[in-house]
């Protein structure tokens, strides 16, 4: 569904380019929101300097999930989790550690190995996950809230894109789950085999602070479809909705201990979880250096496999026949888009030299206009980024930026005097031996290259040790299909981007990470596969 | 002989109380319940008692013409193949709901039209096909083409598109299973679909379309035209607009809808024929479980299933000893009333179908079977017969080699699994076949051996939603069930385009 999709965001913006879908959502007012449509023009600070609005939610649950259960961490210690608006204290939360990964893993291994959740049909499997979906639609305002306050992304965003994109993503994979099939496989002799795909195990997962809950969704949904128990350690930046949906999880049937949740901290509980002697499988979605060091865990422990969803440095291709304003739009969507926070922005704007002038003074016009504060206002585009750690990064390579002589055409500096709000800020000439232009950013800061023909954006666009996605805009068949064949990375979205269905598979090529998430290819993470092989006597046909 | 207990059929107090209120009698066509044109009606049995229980539109071509028009119209401009798959899907789950909501209902609909076991339809029957929708639903989002691999420089892939406007001629001993088993699927797929029910079984499939509508299904999506085959049926199948037609009923019929599907379009067919499938006992098999699975093959829905194990098989060395044990069972068997939950078989159809079943029990003694148990009308009233097992059969007797369609087994002894082999295959038809062993070389090779379209090993009738199922030879060809039944609705397009400078091929 168009409204399930991150790109509908856009609908606002560029009405001449949408689908249909989106259209209709517009007719339907949907997003028809003051703000949406004319609001604010600037990225005034004044939304910012006004009082933060109150979440008018209370934060119920803060322990972790271990069988079935809210409890405290072993140690009994807690760590706070704050509003970005602010830096202030939101709740403490149960910190855990070693001894607390250990308890969720034996409550896993325990449900795994003696049930009921493998043992269950995989439609009773699927009747629990369409529940939950159910369950969280019930409550959709109040996760979306949660995910705002603790992470800082619009509520609207939250609450309209990414909690429908999350019960939708486990009805997706309630419907895999009594369709896993194995196969039947012709031998060289006379021999009978099959193939039986089977849960495999208990699953390690650690989520990132970007998309708190879409994170988990992602994690959980196709690990659970397969039949699998989990221990899932949430960011330490974003440990409070997790906890809310594992209650619901619960609530919609799901026997104790299939889903443990921990909050905590990378070094303390995620490396316990990454080399847990009895964890069968690791997922971690995150950056690429902390990727590594979960590769090396897995591998010094019981090798358990790996699937890793890393950093990016994405381009985004604007080619000479492009529509230029949506390109414009839909270049600053990806690289804006959840404060710049994505680890697939398209960080890397490569635009045509026969319309980079025009693309650079709207890109410049379109990051002015960006609508900047408080993520609980209507019509705010852009929120705080996560934490001061973060915020105080991005400011430094804006200055690196400006420093290696790129040009800064907006922004540069935070907005207001509180909280970790950052102006849209765009550089042109941009270079590609620049720190700009090769590391990760994850801000609002829109690196802008001109480019003179193909072959050349194709070996710039692949110069880089990442490999997550690229976007492409062209309306020449030909450009689009030489394109998405060269570029060496997990997704490219052609004049569209941010396209996140849950069919849709999403992982990277080099650094960037190894497997993929969501559709079919999901599942394989999750899977074991066993060949039976047994010898037919007198077969009547081999 | 046999000590069936004497119960109700028919005439109790309880019984009469259950029997729904019948809502729905008229055409199903683009959304609105119609009369059919000609205002013609015909009138559905009860076959406990062989009384009226309404009298229902009888559509013939004039209303599939218009049915046809609606579905046309509803899959070339309406939402239904233009909605993305999950959104199909959220209204396919929707319907579930409503089945289950109405189950009650749903299952006496079935019982009082068709003499089904309540307890069966409540229980399994309408679970089952509220499930089906589920499984379907699930399936919708996930249709996949492929890219596909060039011996030149092109990019090529597959869409796997619906195929448009379906036809479904469905039969009357399982009137919710059959309605869900094609419906499910072709929603899935984005197909439009004209469904013609069984002219003894019309009632629920009307209540269904109802459901339907009530879900969102918007309108020509799915048209249910009750009448006669040779009419509505044959209108279908011979329909110059109708893009393929999937029968589920007795050979002689799908021969018929597969010549008229070949002298006006060629659409596409898919057939669920008729069967004649045996069930093998081995000396190794545990003769209790074995006589068991033989009985139920041969009783369950009153014989009246296309996969009825109704050749059944013992190796010698026990076959005596079980001989003696399915007859024991055949004659506990409870017959009576199907709303009666201790009741284990209702009576048959109709007035047609018992006594065609009759006339074959009379053919199978005067070629000189011997009768073991059964073999007469069970009570004074409606359409029940006796569990009846015939041993001492030859293998060219009428009673082994055609479809019966009711409790009558055939019961054979073999020496060598050879020869089991052989004569199972002996058939000019090749749906179902069971084995009973508990060698695992044994069960590997029969199940190879058997020329038909599902092997249960140490079980029978262990139909699932992801278990595909359809016939070999003269059982007809197509699945139904699994995604085999989903890609059945689906056309693959492949296109293709030149690739310049692609760095791989």
């Amino acid at each position: 569904m168009a409204a399930r999709r991150i790109s509908s965001l856009l609908s606002r913006s560029i009405p001449s380019s949408t689908t249909a879908s989106s259209r209709a959502l517009l007719r339907n007012g949907k997003w028809n929101k003051p703000g949406f449509e004319s609001g604010i023009r600037n990225h005034s600070t004044a939304a910012v300097l006004e009082e933060p609005i109150s979440p008018g939610v209370s934060v119920n649950y803060t322990q972790l999930m271990i069988n079935g259960k809210f409890v405290d961490a072993a140690s009994g210690k807690t760590f706070p989790t704050l509003d970005p608006r602010t830096g202030e204290v939101i709740a403490h939360v149960a910190e855990g550690d070693a001894e607390d990964v250990n308890r969720a893993v034996s409550a896993a291994r325990k449900a795994f190995d003696e049930g009921p959740w493998p043992k269950m049909t995989a439609y009773e499997r699927s009747m629990v996950l369409l529940r939950f979906a159910d369950l969280l639609e019930k409550h959709n305002d109040e996760i979306a809230t949660l995910e705002t306050w603790d992470n800082g992304k619009p509520f609207e965003q939250a609450a309209k894109i990414e909690l429908p994109m999350i019960a939708r993503l486990f009805r997706y994979y309630a419907g895999w789950a009594d369709k896993i099939h194995g196969l039947t496989v012709p031998a060289d002799g006379p021999y009978h085999i099959q193939t039986l795909h089977e849960p495999i195990g208990v699953a390690g997962q650690i989520i990132p602070w970007n998309f708190p809950l879409l994170m988990f969704a992602w994690k959980i949904g196709p690990a659970l479809a397969c039949g699998n128990t989990v221990v899932l350690k949430t960011a330490e930046q974003t440990p409070l909705s997790a906890l809310y949906a594992t209650k619901l999880l619960h609530e919609a049937g799901l026997p104790e201990g299939v889903v443990n949740v921990i909050s905590g901290f990378g070094p303390t509980a995620g490396a316990a979880l990454a080399r847990h002697m009895d964890v069968d499988k690791l997922a971690f979605t995150g950056s690429t250096e902390t990727g590594k060091v979960i590769l090396e865990l897995a591998a010094k422990s019981n090798l358990k496999p790996v699937t890793l969803e890393l950093g990016g440095k994405s381009p985004f291709i604007v080619c000479e026949d492009a529509d230029v304003d949506q390109a414009v739009e839909l270049a600053h969507f990806a690289l804006f888009f959840n404060q710049g926070q994505c680890c697939c922005s398209g960080s890397r704007t490569y635009v045509h030299e026969s319309v980079y002038d025009e693309f650079l003074e709207k890109a410049k016009a379109r990051a002015l206009k960006r609508i900047v504060g408080d993520p609980f206002k209507k019509g705010i585009e852009q929120g705080p980024q996560i934490d001061n750690k973060q915020f105080e990064k991005i400011l430094k390579y804006i200055r690196s930026g400006i420093e290696s002589g790129a040009t800064l055409e907006t922004g540069g500096e935070r907005l207001g005097s509180k909280g970790y709000y950052i102006q849209p800020t765009v550089f042109s000439n941009v270079k590609e031996d620049m720190v700009i232009a090769q590391d990760e950013i994850f801000g609002p800061v829109q690196s802008i290259l001109k480019f003179k023909d193909l072959d050349e954006v194709i070996q710039r666009a692949n110069n880089t040790r990442y490999g997550l996605a690229a976007g492409v805009f062209t309306k020449n068949i030909d450009t689009a299909n030489t394109l998405t064949r060269a570029l060496r990375a997990g997704t490219v979205w052609v004049n569209c981007f941010d396209v996140f269905d849950a069919g849709i598979p999403f992982g990277g090529y080099k650094m960037s990470g190894i497997g993929r998430e969501k559709g079919e290819y999901g599942l394989k993470n999750y899977l074991q596969v066993k060949a039976v092989v047994t010898p037919l006597k007198n077969a009547a046909w081999l | 002989m046999a000590n069936h207990e004497q119960q109700s059929n028919g005439n109790g107090e309880m019984n009469q109380l259950k029997i729904p209120e019948i809502k729905f009698t008229k055409l199903f066509i683009n959304g609105e319940f119609v009369d059919s044109i000609k205002g013609r009606n015909f009138e559905t049995v009860d076959p406990r008692t062989g009384e009226v229980i309404a009298t229902v539109a009888e559509g013939d071509k004039e209303d599939v013409d218009v049915a046809v028009k609606a579905a046309r119209t509803a899959f070339d401009q309406g939402p239904w193949p233009r909605m993305s798959g999950f959104q199909r899907a959220r209204i396919m789950e929707k319907f579930a709901d409503l089945i289950e909501q109405n189950n009650n209902e749903l299952a006496a609909l079935d019982c009082i039209d068709a003499g089904k076991l309540f307890m069966m339809g409540k229980l399994v029957d309408i679970p089952a096909g509220a499930a089906s929708l589920r499984y379907y639903a699930g399936a919708a989002d996930k249709i996949h083409g492929e890219v596909l691999k060039s011996t030149r420089s092109l990019h090529a892939y597959t869409l796997k598109e619906p195929i448009g406007v379906a036809g479904h001629i469905i039969p009357w001993n399982f009137p919710t299973s059959m309605f869900l088993m094609k419906v499910a699927p072709a929603l899935a797929a984005g197909c439009t679909m004209i469904v013609k029910p069984a002219e003894q079984t019309p009632l629920s499939a009307l209540f269904y379309a109802h459901l339907a509508k009530q879900a969102g299904v918007p309108d020509g999506v799915l048209n249910v035209v009750t009448g006669f085959g040779h009419t509505a049926g044959a209108a279908i199948s011979s329909h110059m607009d109708i893009d393929m037609v999937c029968f589920t009923g007795s050979t002689e019929v799908g021969r018929l809808i597969m010549q008229a599907a070949a002298t006006s379009n060629l659409k596409q067919v898919s057939l669920e024929l008729g069967g004649k499938s045996p069930l093998i006992i081995f000396d190794d098999a545990d003769l209790d479980k074995a006589a068991g699975l033989a009985l139920q093959g041969i009783v369950h829905n009153k014989g009246e299933v296309c996969v009825s194990s109704s050749r059944v098989y013992v190796q010698e060395g026990i076959y005596d000893e079980f001989e003696k044990k399915l007859v024991e069972k055949a004659k506990a068997w409870k017959l009576g009333d199907p709303f009666d939950p201790n009741t284990r078989q209702g009576p048959q159809v109709d007035k047609r179908q018992f006594e065609r079943i009759l006339s074959y029990i009379d053919i199978g003694m005067k070629e000189g079977a011997t009768l073991l148990t059964g073999g007469k009308p069970w009570g004074s009233k409606g359409y029940y017969v006796e569990p009846t097992v015939f041993a001492d059969v030859k293998e060219d007797m009428q009673i082994v080699r055609e479809e019966i369609f009711g409790p009558v087994m055939s019961l054979m002894k073999f020496k060598t699994i050879e020869e089991a082999i052989e004569r199972a295959n002996n058939s000019k038809y090749g749906l179902a076949a069971g084995i009973v062993t508990k060698d695992l070389n044994v069960a590997n090779r029969v199940s190879r051996s058997i020329r038909a379209g599902i092997i249960w090993i140490n079980c029978y009738f262990e139909f699932d939603l992801d278990f595909p199922y359809g016939g070999y030879k003269m059982s007809g060809f197509g699945r139904d069930l699994g995604l085999n039944a989903l890609h059945k609705y689906l056309q693959v397009k492949t296109v293709a385009t030149p690739l310049y400078d692609s760095p791989w091929l």
